[in-house]
């Protein structure tokens, strides 16, 4: 009680001390200035300093960063923005934290894997060392577990898919002290090409060995040459219609998944909650050349046909979005939209750009296929 | 990186004397104009990068370095030397703040960078006019109608006449003695030209538009004029009162040079104004051709570019108000060339040249 007030009074004066603070640095805030001496300490932009790396496979590397002021936590099983300076841009993805939400400022970790041609995850898991300063947005998603937890519970992943799923569990191990059984009963069913692949696979093993209430089957594609099908998931985890399930990895298996769940009827289909790393957008309407698409303006809610050339301005217009502008010419900054998804072009350089989170002047800029825009 | 070769204009375009177009040359002449243009942009676009984001970063060190530090010796500047340096100290932070920072930030020069600190979206500038308010007027109205009469609120903002065209009234007999005293106090006299109090009277804007707008100018300016006239002397104590004028003078300094760049920008002798029958239909050539005919440069060193917020190169800056100021003066030769290749007119001078040919322009004007 005591302790409460005196936090109580502090966070109160703290308030007015900062309150005053700003009236000198009006319109900037006191943050701004201390951000010069150091990024973590200007909390209006929130970052995170690297304190460590970690390999878990020859593509997937862990990153544990210590957060700055103003970065405001998480749950189990969100993701996080991460902001990468590559060439004076940052570039922002968002990651999964793989680690055990903490108390406030402690340091969380990422699990990133090298993607192919992935520019920010090949430089995050290979090319990021220790002190390397990273912007964060807020923590977001609600892939998380409810309260109070499920009696029964599946985990169903491929792949870095684990990622969410394993700060799940590491939250369960941690808030179960290890011993208690009562974290229900917990299924993991992982998919992994081989167990040199299998991310944390160490670490699962020894969760499995220590925690009475979890059950980990591996299932390696490559070793055993077969995929994990439904059929099998049967003969591992025959009571899976009857378990809250949580799954998280490449795209098409979540559609199989979903499928196999919904022709069990609604009753079982509730009981499936999906992670996407990317969200599903629907096809270009059949018939369609290569590079006719489709705007979604993700607020509004209006899915509008992207005619060639046609500028994203024009195009949510005339379907009724209220699309803000000024100039309508490219120079004003007044008509720019968050791209959600998809790239664009622009009709000025023919330039194209397609990254989340890419503020585009959606009135010289054309859809090229399929994208969605944060309007 | 390497610097790519701009290809030739066509042929007829290249020939001299503007005289000897017809209209249809005319045209030829600002597409060739803008085609040449657009791929120097698209070079500046392609080039762009980690030395771009460390000058602006530097400059905002620079920038709040420099404020601080004067705000310190103000607050002590009953010592001597403490006032003319804090002063000098503020004064350049003031500058550097509205021109080189605010005003290139709020046209989204930096938005490339993709860091919402340093965005057109999300900046606030220490100027009493709201952001969102200057960037429709300034980044709207006057980039899109550069010099227009009866369309340009900046030719003459509302209150002088600045072109020939505009049609004469006695009132603006004085408009020496008011062009003089709008100088020093130029931040408010944006700040309530920005409400757009005429647009109301023609109906382009609403009664309850102008509400909104006067109330968050209202907050905005009453805590700017607290900080800098209230708070700061109140903290400094006994150095209350030089701390007050050193504040006063760093602000008064400000608006005198900011109303001297940006008088110089479209009013000197040889910036040309518009009619509005000449941007019916026009193309991005003649556009690219207007924005140059318009405006004016300054010239000068490293220094009075960068305490100009680069606008020095207001031809450049008006044909491409979103590439970085930091490339303004690395293109001007190059954009000067194609201007003479094209037969436009390039005006430029030194800033005594340019702030005199402006003031007989004022004067001249004032006359029917
Ligand atoms: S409306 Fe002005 S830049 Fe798009």
């Amino acid at each position: 009680m005591g302790t409460t007030f005196l936090t109580a009074v502090r966070g109160r004066s703290g308030r007015l001390l900062h309150a005053a603070a700003a009236a000198l640095t009006t319109p900037l805030l006191p943050a701004d200035y201390l951000a010069l001496f150091d990024p973590l300490l200007g909390g209006r932009w929130p970052a995170g300093r690297v304190e460590s790396v970690r390999p878990e496979t020859a593509e997937a590397t862990t990153l544990v960063i210590r957060p700055g002021r103003g970065w405001g936590g998480f749950r189990a099983g969100q993701y996080v923005p991460v902001g990468v300076d590559i060439d004076g841009v940052l570039h922002w993805r968002t990651y999964s934290l793989s680690s055990a939400p903490g108390r406030p400022g402690e340091p969380f970790a990422l699990t990133v894997k090298a993607l192919p041609d992935g520019l920010v995850s090949g430089r995050l898991a290979q090319d990021t060392g220790p002190g390397t300063v990273l912007r964060l947005g807020p923590a977001q998603g609600d892939f998380t577990l409810p309260e109070p937890l499920p009696e029964r519970t599946l985990f169903l992943t491929a792949g870095i898919g684990l990622t969410p799923v394993m700060s799940m569990l590491r939250a369960l191990a941690r808030r179960q002290g290890g011993r208690n059984a009562s974290a229900g009963d917990v299924v993991l069913v992982h998919s992994a090409p081989d167990r040199a692949a299998t991310v944390f696979g160490r670490e699962l093993r020894v969760l499995s060995r220590r925690m009475p209430w979890l059950r980990v089957h591996l299932h390696h594609t490559r070793t055993s040459g077969r995929r994990l099908t439904p059929q099998r998931l049967s003969a591992v985890c025959p009571d899976w219609r009857e378990r809250q399930t949580w799954t998280c990895g490449p795209g098409p298996m979540l559609d199989a998944l979903r499928q196999h769940w919904h022709e069990q009827g609604p009753a079982v289909e509730r009981r499936l909650h999906l992670e996407r790393f990317r969200p599903a957008l629907p096809a270009a309407a059949s018939g369609a050349g290569a590079e006719d698409g489709l705007i979604r303006f993700q607020r509004t809610g209006v899915d509008v046909p992207a005619g060639a050339g046609v500028p994203l301005l024009r195009a949510g217009e005339a379907a009724g979005v209220a699309m803000p502008s000024g100039c309508r010419m490219g120079i004003c900054f007044g008509c720019v939209a968050s791209l959600v998804q998809g790239r664009v072009r622009d009709l000025r350089t023919g330039e194209i750009t397609g990254e989340p989170g890419t503020l585009v002047q959606t009135c010289v800029c054309t859809a090229v296929g399929t994208v969605a825009v944060d309007l | 990186m390497s610097v790519q070769t701009i290809p030739r204009p066509a042929p007829e375009a290249a020939s001299p004397g503007p005289a000897s177009y017809g209209p249809a040359s005319e045209e030829a002449r600002a597409r060739a104009f803008g085609e040449a243009l657009d791929l120097l942009r698209q070079e500046v676009i392609a080039e762009r990068g980690r030395e771009d984001a460390r000058y602006i970063h530097t400059l905002i060190a620079l920038q709040r370095g420099l404020e601080c530090g004067g705000r310190a010796a103000l607050a002590i500047s009953l010592l001597p030397p403490a006032w003319p340096a804090g002063t000098a100290m503020l004064t350049t932070a003031k500058i550097l703040e509205n021109m080189e920072l605010g005003h290139n930030i709020l046209h989204g020069q930096w938005d490339w960078m993709r860091d919402p600190a340093i965005n057109s979206a999300t900046w606030e500038w220490d100027f009493p006019t709201p952001a969102e308010a200057w960037k429709h007027t300034h980044n709207v109205i006057h980039h899109t109608f550069t010099n227009v009469v009866g369309k340009d609120r900046d030719l003459g903002y509302t209150i002088l006449r600045m072109s020939p065209d505009q049609p004469w009234r006695p009132a603006y007999l004085a408009q020496p003695l008011y062009a003089a005293l709008i100088a020093p106090v130029f931040e408010w006299a944006i700040a309530l030209y920005d409400l757009e109090v005429d647009a109301v009277a023609t109906g382009r804007k609403s009664p309850r538009a102008l509400l909104r707008d006067l109330g968050a100018l209202g907050r905005k300016a009453v805590r700017q004029a607290a900080k800098d006239y209230l708070l700061f002397p109140l903290l400094s104590g006994p150095s209350a009162l030089p701390c007050l004028l050193g504040n006063l003078t760093a602000n008064t300094v400000r608006n005198l040079w900011a109303h001297t760049v940006i008088f110089c920008g479209h009013f000197p002798e040889g910036a040309q104004s518009f009619t509005e029958e000449r941007i019916e239909g026009e193309s991005r050539g003649q556009w690219y051709v207007r924005q140059a005919q318009g405006s004016a440069n300054i010239e000068g060193g490293t220094v009075l570019h960068i305490l100009t917020g680069n606008l020095s190169h207001q031809i450049e800056h008006h044909l491409f108000p979103d590439l970085p100021s930091n490339r303004y003066a690395q293109i001007a030769p190059r954009v000067r060339a194609l201007c003479e290749e094209h037969g436009i007119p390039y005006t430029t001078g030194p800033l005594l040249r340019q702030y005199t040919s402006v003031w007989s322009r004022i004067l001249r004007l004032a006359l029917p």
